[in-house]
């Protein structure tokens, strides 16, 4: 079981590092897209998924990463590579407070302050022009011009940098603590489990690896502004993936950042000059699917998916 | 001073007085009873010893330490772990991992936290189930992992909220096995229950209340013929001599 586990992540880490220079530019631009999305999404899932403390404003820690790199350069001219340890350091700053006022209220408060606190900020960098050059945003001279290779290593190394970071703390107490948290706070309380606490304990690193790959977009793509970087289709779409992949499962969030990825570009590619941006009407759909069909993702659902294509009867076990 | 001491506890509802000036002392290794008819406060008085439900007033001093307005994880800590009468599994984990869950109050480490639930496992006779999830366990058996949970946290005082209800003569029998062993090992039973059978097997000692306030108190035999008792469970005419 242990052996057969590590065969197909062995697999797709070998792939993942040699095949990329093989390929084209738009390609590998593709699977930069995608190495950015699993980190994002395995990031969301350590708070959202495992915690149960689901946030509709991820996309703050995104926009902090991006300016704390951005906003070095602009200031004061340093290397927005910097970012990487910049960017994660604000968005965590930022997060702390956050957590420590919300965390104390129960159920949906937390989801709505995050997406409170998401646009304040985003309006914030908007209209506070001294200090982030608002709707002018921020532009940067790329490290490697054209070149896609080197950032495509650096966003592989930040995606495997965050699954092992959540797979560490998932062996450890802090993973059993976050899971009964989710499953039945008065339970864990009960146990002795300081959940404000450990509520904290997972949105830190939660804000950190979403602001890591903030801090890369501003490195990658060379211009971020406010609503491009904070917008709540970014949050929404962390949520999405996550969803969609399997939430509180550890290879779900990276599975649902792969399709999303992949299909929003064949639609873009292919039908995009029939439907346009209509794509995310149809990722709309596809997630009313998912929860109807799939609430726990096509990785929580696997089992139940592979016995629907042997055609056998899905055997239910309690309640479900 | 009693080794948990609860005096004068108060805790309203708006206007219904839940728990109504009880003062009561428990000794260190005994098992003790509280029973009551439905809504008598029962319930209600484990809430407010581990502060779900904080008391309105009076003071609960556990060790020697007041613990009134301590938060809930601490009075954990400190060693009073709890059962819940509506059971709260950790649903999608399964039973090993919640009783691990407990466990991790004491150790840090995950080697060490599965060992020590292992060892309760086993003591509360769970070893057939410890890969299931929690949530397809049969009832009595959930009840059992709540026990179970709580014990891996080392409690020197255990909170034990209607264990045998809902459970059938053999699986009560089991039941009552169970927290005699507990007391054997050396905790302290405070054990909450409507089945008559179970308390009067097992407590040392049993409190009586209704309406949130205390009616009787004794042992189990002096119990079972109080007229105040028979009168809360089955009305006026049933005490004899009437």
């Amino acid at each position: 079981m242990a052996k057969k586990s590590w065969f197909l992540p062995a697999i797709l880490g070998i792939v993942a590092i040699a095949l990329p220079p093989f390929l084209g530019g738009y390609f590998q631009h593709i699977l930069i897209l995608v190495m950015m999305w699993i980190a994002m999404a395995t990031g969301w899932n350590l708070l959202g998924g495992y915690c149960g403390q689901a946030s509709l404003g991820s996309a703050a820690f995104f926009g902090l990463g991006a300016y704390g790199a951005g906003l070095l350069h602009l200031h004061w001219g340093i290397s927005p590579w910097w970012g990487v340890i910049a960017g994660p350091v604000l968005a965590i700053i930022v997060c702390i407070p956050i957590g420590l006022v919300t965390f104390r209220l129960r159920g949906g408060y937390f989801v709505l302050s995050m997406l409170a606190v998401c646009e304040t900020i985003r309006i914030v960098f908007l209209n506070w022009v001294e200090m982030s050059a608002g709707p002018l945003g921020i532009i940067i001279e790329r490290t490697w011009g054209m070149e896609k290779l080197p950032y495509y290593y650096m966003v592989l190394a930040i995606a495997a940098l965050s699954l092992y970071v959540v797979y560490r703390l998932m062996k450890s107490k802090f993973g059993y603590y976050f899971v009964s948290i989710r499953e039945d706070q008065d339970a864990a309380e009960g146990l002795g489990i300081p959940s404000t606490k450990y509520k904290m304990y997972a949105l830190i690193p939660c804000a950190g690896i979403i602001g890591l790959a903030g801090a890369f977009y501003m490195n990658y793509m060379a211009f971020i502004e406010p609503n491009v970087v904070f917008p709540l289709i970014i949050s929404a779409t962390m949520i999405l993936t996550v969803m969609l992949g399997g939430p509180g499962t550890f290879w779900g969030p990276a599975l649902g950042a792969t399709i999303f990825v992949l299909l929003s570009e064949l639609l873009r590619a292919f039908a995009g000059p029939v439907i346009g941006t209509i794509h995310y009407l149809l990722f709309a759909l596809i997630l009313v699917l998912v929860i109807m069909f799939l609430p726990n993702g096509i990785v929580g659902e696997w089992a139940k998916i592979r016995r629907l294509f042997r055609g056998k009867k899905p055997v239910y076990v309690g309640g479900e | 001073m009693a080794y948990l001491d609860i005096k004068h506890v108060v805790r309203k509802f708006g206007g219904l007085v839940a728990v109504n000036d009880i003062t009561v002392g428990l000794e260190q290794g005994e098992i003790f009873g509280l029973i009551g008819p439905n809504g008598s406060g029962k319930t209600t008085l484990f809430n407010t010893i581990n502060n779900y439900y904080p008391a309105n007033s009076g003071e609960i001093i556990f060790k020697g330490i007041p613990i009134t307005r301590m938060s809930t994880h601490k009075i954990c800590r400190l060693g009073i772990g709890r059962t819940f009468q509506v059971v709260k599994p950790l649903r999608r984990m399964t039973v090993l991992e919640n009783v691990m869950a407990g466990a991790f109050l004491r150790t840090n480490s995950a080697t060490k936290a599965r060992d020590k639930a292992l060892e309760i496992v086993d003591f509360c006779e769970l070893m057939p189930r410890k890969d299931m999830p929690a949530k397809d366990l049969p009832i009595a058996d959930k009840k059992r992992m709540e026990i179970a949970r709580s014990l891996a946290g080392d409690p020197e005082l255990i909170l034990l909220d209607e264990t045998a209800a809902g459970l059938n003569l053999k699986e009560i029998e089991a039941a009552m096995v169970i927290v005699k062993k507990i007391r054997d090992s050396g905790i302290t039973c405070f054990v909450v229950e409507h089945v008559m059978k179970f308390l009067m097997g097992i407590s040392d000692r049993v409190m009586c209340i209704n309406f949130g306030v205390e009616i009787a108190r004794g042992t189990p035999k002096e119990m079972s013929r109080h007229p105040e008792v028979i009168k809360a469970y089955l009305g006026e005419e049933y005490v004899k001599g009437k």
